[in-house]
């Protein structure tokens, strides 16, 4: 019978899937639950440009080695370049060069950063001479400010400090209008505070760090100043004051130059993504017991780019929602509009969280449904009819996303993450079945398919999950194995048993 | 409570949706075969060969240029139907049953217009009442004359018997009334009531309507139990032979009962629906059990006949 080689199919996947959990767990030491001290994250920056067929050169800052993370496995992935690392005004710096190129190029940085080995080596190299470089009418505005802030100030410390406040003070008055410009951006404060503290003789800089996160595929570039006095750089706040560095962000480089400066080539981008460096995570137990890597992690999840890994942090938890799919269909017996299309709208609610994510959804689907009845009296053919829908739900997506912005609901912006051509389909099919069944079967299937769509995104978000199913992804062929075997389920579906419950009367 | 429920419907032989396709469906009906009955055409066409009486085919409209030449096609008649050749469960099903001054005349009294009637042949070739919506075909065919034994019971539209045949053993029947709801259409979904058939006498038993037991039709009050299926023998044959016709093994036959032309075969369906089992207050799962048992002793027709007749009888 086909059923006993199902069986044993079922059963070798359980058995592997356990035997390699098993052995993760007991003998690698790989913790069943997310870890929440972390003291590794994963660094990337990949850059990508067009070359124009000339020499090219790439500068690029490397993450400050020092207090409190100590940089290492830094690695260079980059292919007809010649490359060499230096240091630039107590910046480390990479440098990519190559004579000839042309095309669209890709370079990698990527770099692990650690907690509490690190000696302050950098922290500590005393500062050369700068020049604030003022002239003219800014100089007369910068001595003007700096005299009425040394008047409230008894030290440097107290210098920076008060520096900081009078440029944040938000009184664009003359002297701090002169020297900040219209609408100046937090980094322009902070570079003007930085400039009038080496022009009031305490040596200043801005750093710029991004934050270490759980899971960034694109961080953004943070500012906060360093200030020279007692034989030492001291951090502050850009913003308020604040002494001490920003907490949980790892200080990248200082000055005023960017942080990537491509010459000889165009449409130059860039992008950094942080994440929690698992493998260090994974391994520390393992290390403690004086044993290798194995080599387990050359071939598994942990090896891949950070940003591939975000990919496949999402891409793991899709077979969850594809079980709650197949149980609440197969076994509940719910009806839903197309087969995977409760699973897709469950991907996008990740983006707009469940509620506002049901909110839109049934907007959009509305009043797509209203104007698909409209359409109908015109008498449009199929195909016509479905680019029409789609048109119009491309249409209402950005109506709904301008309108949020202006009424300052931003969840509203999401509504662009929807899948489109499944949220047409919905509506086609929705008003085929409202014709031709009714209006109580197609409400039933649309909120069938939102239900079966919350419970899956429910599912696939739980941390729990989402950090089991990525450190052991062999649990796939268990459910794989679920999911064959509920294949051969010939039960009743829940939803039969009220169907068919006028012939389970007991017998008369 | 739900437990007890789920072994009470086991008891009763009652077959769910989840068993019809992994132990019938799955088994007994090759996937190579669906083509013959999923598209009418060929159903149609297989039949005729095997002397098997269908409601005649008077055309065809396979592609849009076609639409245009419709009225050479329909000639001077007034009734006819139109159907999509790839269809499910009676949509896109147009009767049209007279016409006056150009416009046709709908079964339900509507009148269609030239172009309606041309906006619904695009709409089928274009797919819209197509399983998968596939582009179709779209039938033009001879609109059966219901024979009037049903004419109490129905209201508008054509009743028709729905025969499921298992390995060639009709196992279960009932037949479907159209009322007002079902807007003339013979589907249980859409309103129709559907009365089981005891499968010895071929007279109708209980009938049931959205999930309700009743005793006469909503709209015509006529008793909807006790009623003789007239030539019944004639009935089982024709739905028997559409196995060794297809060679699926679980099938569902729609037959119509025709004024004159007696029992015409209107499709075969590879996807029965389970209501069946709800008009006749009988479960299907124990009798299809009881004929995978004896399946190799039933060689011919007729024996295959007697088997269903002396085992599925009623009462």
């Amino acid at each position: 019978m086909s059923n006993r080689s199902l069986y044993t199919l079922v059963a070798i996947l359980v058995a592997c899937a356990l035997l390699m959990v098993g052995y993760k767990v007991l003998v690698l030491q790989f913790p069943l639950l997310p870890d929440t001290e972390v003291d590794a994250w994963d660094i990337e920056v990949g850059l990508s440009f067009v070359a124009q067929g000339g020499p090219v050169k790439v500068t690029l800052y490397q993450p400050r080695q020092g207090s409190p993370y100590a940089i290492v496995d830094e690695r260079f992935v980059s292919q007809g370049f010649g490359f060499s690392s230096r240091r630039v005004d107590g910046n480390r710096q990479v440098v990519w060069s190559a004579r000839n190129l042309r095309g669209e190029q890709f370079l990698y940085y990527r770099a692990t950063a650690r907690t509490g080995e690190a000696t302050a080596a950098a922290m500590r190299a005393p500062p050369e001479r700068d020049d604030p470089g003022f002239t003219g009418a800014e100089l007369i505005a910068a001595s003007a400010v700096l005299a009425e802030v040394r008047a409230h100030s008894a030290d440097a410390e107290t210098l920076v400090v008060e520096v900081i406040r009078r440029l944040a003070s938000g009184a664009e008055d003359g002297n701090v209008g002169v020297l900040l410009g219209a609408v100046p951006s937090r980094l322009r404060r902070q570079q003007v505070a930085a400039r009038l503290l080496v022009a009031g003789g305490v040596p200043a800089r801005v750093v710029h760090g991004v934050r270490l996160e759980t899971l960034a595929r694109s961080a953004a570039i943070g500012h906060w100043l360093e200030a020279y006095y007692d034989d030492n750089w001291h951090a502050f706040d850009g913003q308020s004051g604040e002494p001490g560095a920003p907490e949980g962000w790892l200080a990248w480089w200082h000055g005023t130059a960017p942080l990537v400066r491509v010459t000889g080539a165009e449409r130059v981008q860039t992008q950094i993504s942080v994440g929690i460096n698992k493998e260090s995570a994974l391994v520390g137990a393992t290390r403690r017991e004086q044993m290798a890597t194995p080599a387990l992690f050359d071939y598994s999840l942990l090896s891949l780019p950070v940003d591939t890994q975000a990919v496949y942090h999402v891409l793991l938890t899709v077979p969850l929602g594809v079980l709650v799919l197949v149980v609440m269909r197969n076994v509940v017996g719910v009806k839903t509009f197309g087969t995977f299309m409760p699973v897709l709208i469950a991907l996008a609610f990740r983006e707009t969280r469940l509620l506002w994510g049901i909110v839109l959804f049934s907007l959009v689907v509305g009043l797509g449904l209203f104007i698909r009845f409209h359409l109908e009296r015109m008498k449009l053919l199929l195909v016509p009819r479905l680019a029409a829908v789609l048109i119009v739900v491309i249409i209402l997506m950005a109506l709904i996303s301008i309108l949020s912005q202006q009424l300052g609901f931003y969840r509203g912006l999401s509504v662009a993450l929807f899948p489109m051509v499944i949220m047409t389909m919905t509506i086609e099919r929705m008003s085929i079945v409202w014709e031709e069944r009714g209006r109580g079967e197609a409400l039933q299937q649309g909120l069938g398919s939102l239900l079966v769509a919350a419970l899956a995104y429910l599912t696939m978000s739980i941390p729990l999950m989402q950090h089991v199913i990525f450190v052991f992804p062999e649990l796939l062929l268990l459910l794989l194995a679920v999911v064959l075997l509920l294949g051969r389920y010939t039960g009743y579906r829940l939803s039969e048993l009220l169907r068919f419950r006028s012939l389970g009367k007991p017998a008369q | 409570m739900i437990w007890d429920l789920a072994r009470r419907l086991h008891a009763a032989g009652v077959l769910g949706i989840n068993r019809r396709n992994a132990d019938y469906m799955l088994v007994y009906n090759e996937r190579r075969r669906y083509p013959l009955v999923d598209d009418k055409v060929q159903t149609k066409r297989l039949a005729q060969s095997a002397g098997i009486a269908v409601p005649e085919l008077y055309g065809v409209i396979e592609i849009e240029r076609q639409v245009r030449d419709f009225s050479t096609l329909i000639g001077d008649r007034s009734d006819f139907v139109i159907k999509p050749a790839r269809g499910s469960g009676g949509n896109g099903v147009l009767i049209v049953s007279g016409r006056h001054d150009g416009e046709f005349a709908r079964i339900n009294g509507q009148s269609l217009s030239v172009a309606q009637l041309e906006h619904h042949l695009f709409n089928t070739l274009s797919g819209l009442y197509s399983l998968g919506g596939n582009p179709d075909v779209a039938m033009v065919e001879y609109r059966v004359d219901p024979d009037p034994v049903f004419a109490a019971i129905s209201y508008l539209g054509v009743p028709d018997v729905r025969i499921v045949v298992f390995l060639g053993v009709p196992v279960m029947a009932m037949v479907r009334l159209p009322t007002r709801a079902s807007g003339g259409k013979a589907n249980l979904h859409q309103g129709a009531i559907g009365a089981g058939i005891d499968l010895a006498s071929g007279k109708t038993l209980t009938a049931v309507w959205r999930n309700d037991i009743i005793a006469q039709h909503p709209d015509t009050g006529g008793p909807a139990g006790g009623v003789q299926v007239p030539r019944w023998d004639e009935l089982l044959l024709l739905a028997a032979r559409c196995t060794d016709l297809t060679g699926l093994g679980y099938i569902g036959v729609d037959v119509v009962l025709d004024r004159e032309r007696g029992p015409l075969m209107l499709e075969i369906n590879a996807r029965p629906g389970l209501n069946i089992q709800i008009a006749n207050a009988t479960g299907l799962a124990s009798r299809l059990r009881q004929v995978e048992r004896v399946r190799t002793s039933l060689a011919d027709v007729q024996s295959r006949i007697a088997f269903a007749r002396q085992a599925f009888a009623a009462g």
